[in-house]
């Protein structure tokens, strides 16, 4: 083994490249840790200074968060006592549940306009990065840059021009404007991103479909697509990332039917003082569908981010 | 199983024209090699046939039908690629079985008939294995499952043992065509190594720059080749060339170089000017009889014979000779050629000058 090799490190590398790591990831995992937490704290407790580490924790936060309460005078709440556990809390706090919060239907629209946005990336992204890949387009590289230029500017600068084509549209706070609007941003990446995939991919694998008697669509989605899978999965991740968390837009564009989850949180403080557990519980639970997503595709997103870099 | 013709088939890519006017016929379950340098167009010439690429212009016909414009999937033909292309997210089973899932045959008969490729084969025991992990050799076999399995009209393929190692590559081509000759199968071949050709040809077609530079068996294409481009692409070492300006009329029988005179074959069209006699290496004599002198530059010792250069006043050139010869390097020697073999070639075209010995072959090039 010589002193330099790069796959068999000293023990005393490893450990230095353990902390380092371990550090890193406490520092990206403290605020995570800091929300979950926070969400399972009593008001109280959530504004406590010096924070309190060691708590008893409480779902008060996550049912403030689904729901909404109106205070009751002590004869009332004596002449209904609690039901379920969650009416439980709110009564040993004088208040009584009134209904549903519109929280299930914001995180719904994030779900409804978050993936079908990405659905459509990924499907038209696939389709042009094909065409772009495996065929002669005229003008193609200019065509491709027009594409990537899309991505040039903060999405955010063309905010205004988007609201006033919106509103003469109609489009405004609709859940098919918003995928709309998502899809034509995440589209110049998906495109590159699938293009680069597809690149990688033989062409003697359809040419060989080819022959064997089937049409360039069957090729297409019988050997290419198969093999896309993993830049598939990859650039469905990063668009939805995008989609999920975009904030700007959806406070511009949206304020009832086609809100998203992320306006909408912070909306929460005002109800009530500021209830902080009910944000961070609203925090933990809108991470939940992106972490379990790129749970689901880790291996294909650790292998599209390294793509290319080692020839098969 | 079928005969295939060629003509005057044309590929031209923006303004790059990859093949000129090529003209050839494959013969009904011949064994045919398109041979020739790297970006000559044989592979061009190939994909056309094939229907990958669509010529600019000529005529493609497959059993006598004309198939020229017409898609891959139309002409019922099997294509095996230098890389295989094995599809890589099915077992070897689902490859080879793909070409008949796209005919609609039923289940059971795709099994039994994927069985019986597999058998010919002799990959039974690997069906059931993504084809991720095989060897070289078990890849090539796959490769020529899917091929044979549908029993196609003609087999192209393109540099099949390209991807082989060396040792391994001897060993698939006798397999090849031992294969050929048990199906009787139309297979055209391409490749750039000239002794792969003549080891497994039937026919040769030898391509340059696009364009056909002979077409016959190998035996002919190395006796009597066509071109210079020809005699110096195929055998190794290559065919040696001693250049002089003279004329040679119609009827020579004799060729003067410097003082020396060599007999060759008798002349059936002329030429003046620069000339070149080919000759063969193993067709060079070292014979100290002989007032044609040269001298030893190096000697390759390889066993049975070996290869001795000489300098000469026309130009280096290489003859092969038994290797218990005593030859040193520095040493003069007198050299004679084997009269019946020699070519005679105009230095200007590049082309051969027919002879009576050489005319059978060079008749229709």
């Amino acid at each position: 083994m010589s002193a330099f090799s790069v796959t068999n490190v000293s023990p005393g590398q490893k450990w230095i490249a353990g902390i380092l790591v371990a550090g890193y990831a406490l520092i990206t995992i403290l605020p995570l840790v800091w929300i979950v937490a926070t969400g399972f704290k009593s008001s109280a407790d959530s504004i406590a200074y010096p924070p309190t580490l060691l708590f008893e924790p409480t779902l008060e936060g996550y049912v403030n968060l689904f729901t909404t309460q109106t205070r009751q005078s002590p004869e009332v709440l004596a002449a209904n006592p609690p039901q379920t556990w969650y009416d439980g809390i709110v009564h040993e706090r004088g208040l009584v549940i009134a209904g549903p919060s519109r929280f299930g239907e914001r995180f719904m629209n994030s779900v409804i306009i978050g993936f079908g946005s990405t659905f459509l990336s990924v499907f038209l992204g696939t389709l042009a990065a094909y065409a772009f890949s495996r065929f002669k387009v005229p003008l193609k590289d200019d065509l491709l840059f027009f594409v990537l230029s899309t991505r040039m500017m903060p999405p955010i600068a063309v905010a205004i021009p988007v609201f006033l084509m919106f509103r003469s549209l109609g489009l405004n706070d609709t859940h098919a404007g918003m995928i709309l609007l998502y899809t034509a941003v995440n589209l110049s990446l998906a495109v590159w991103l699938l293009k680069g995939f597809i690149d990688e991919i033989p062409l003697e694998y359809e040419e060989a479909a080819l022959i064997d008697g089937y049409t360039r669509l069957q090729a297409f989605y019988k050997v290419v697509l198969p093999q896309a899978a993993t830049g598939i999965a990859s650039t469905a991740i990063f668009c939805l990332i995008f989609a999920w968390n975009e904030y700007a837009f959806a406070v511009l564009l949206t304020s009832g039917t086609a809100q998203t989850a992320p306006p909408f949180i912070p909306t929460i403080i005002g109800v009530g003082g500021q209830d902080w557990p009910a944000v961070a519980a609203g925090a933990t639970i809108f991470l939940l569908p992106v972490m379990v997503f790129t749970i689901l595709l880790r291996k294909h997103l650790l292998r599209g981010i390294t793509f290319g870099a080692v020839r098969k | 199983m079928a005969q295939i013709r060629i003509e005057k088939v044309r590929k031209d890519f923006g303004g790059f024209t990859a093949v000129r006017s090529s003209s050839f016929t494959v013969e009904d379950g011949e064994f045919f090699m398109l041979l020739g340098p790297s970006g000559c167009g044989k592979t061009t010439t190939l994909r056309m046939m094939a229907g990958l690429d669509l010529p600019t212009s000529g005529q493609i016909y497959i059993d006598g039908e004309e198939v020229g414009q017409k898609r891959a999937r139309q002409r019922d033909i099997a294509f095996v690629f230098q890389m295989f292309a094995l599809y890589p997210h099915m077992s070897v089973e689902g490859n080879i079985a793909y070409p008949l899932r796209s005919q609609g045959m039923p289940r059971r008969e795709i099994r039994e008939t994927v069985a019986e490729v597999a058998r010919i084969l002799g990959i039974a025991d690997i069906l059931t294995k993504p084809v991720g992990g095989l060897s070289g050799g078990d890849r090539q076999r796959v490769a020529l499952g899917r091929a044979i399995v549908r029993k196609p009209k003609a087999f192209f393929m393109d540099e099949p043992l390209g991807a082989l190692d060396a040792e391994f590559r001897e060993h698939m081509a006798e397999e090849l065509r031992a294969l050929h000759d048990r199906m009787g199968a139309t297979t055209v071949y391409v490749t750039h190594d000239q002794l792969e050709a003549m080891q497994m040809g039937d026919k040769i077609v030898v391509m340059n720059h696009g364009e056909v530079e002979q077409f016959g068996v190998p035996q002919d294409i190395y006796d009597w080749p066509a071109t210079m481009f020809v005699a110096g692409f195929i055998g190794s070492p290559p065919m040696n060339f001693l250049s002089y300006e003279g004329t040679a009329p119609p009827g020579t029988t004799e060729v003067a170089l410097g003082h020396s005179r060599f007999g060759i074959p008798e002349l059936r069209e002329g030429c003046s000017g620069e000339l070149a006699l080919g000759v063969r290496p193993e067709h060079v004599r070292l014979d100290d009889a002989s007032d044609y002198r040269a001298r030893v530059v190096a000697v390759e010792y390889l066993g049975t014979t070996q290869i001795v250069t000489l300098r000469t006043g026309h130009g280096d050139i290489k003859a092969r000779v038994l290797g218990d010869t005593l030859v040193r390097e520095g040493e003069t020697t007198g050299l004679s050629l084997d009269a019946r073999t020699l070519t005679l070639f105009d230095r200007k075209s590049g082309r051969a000058l027919r002879s009576a010995a050489s005319e059978r072959v060079l008749a229709h090039g």
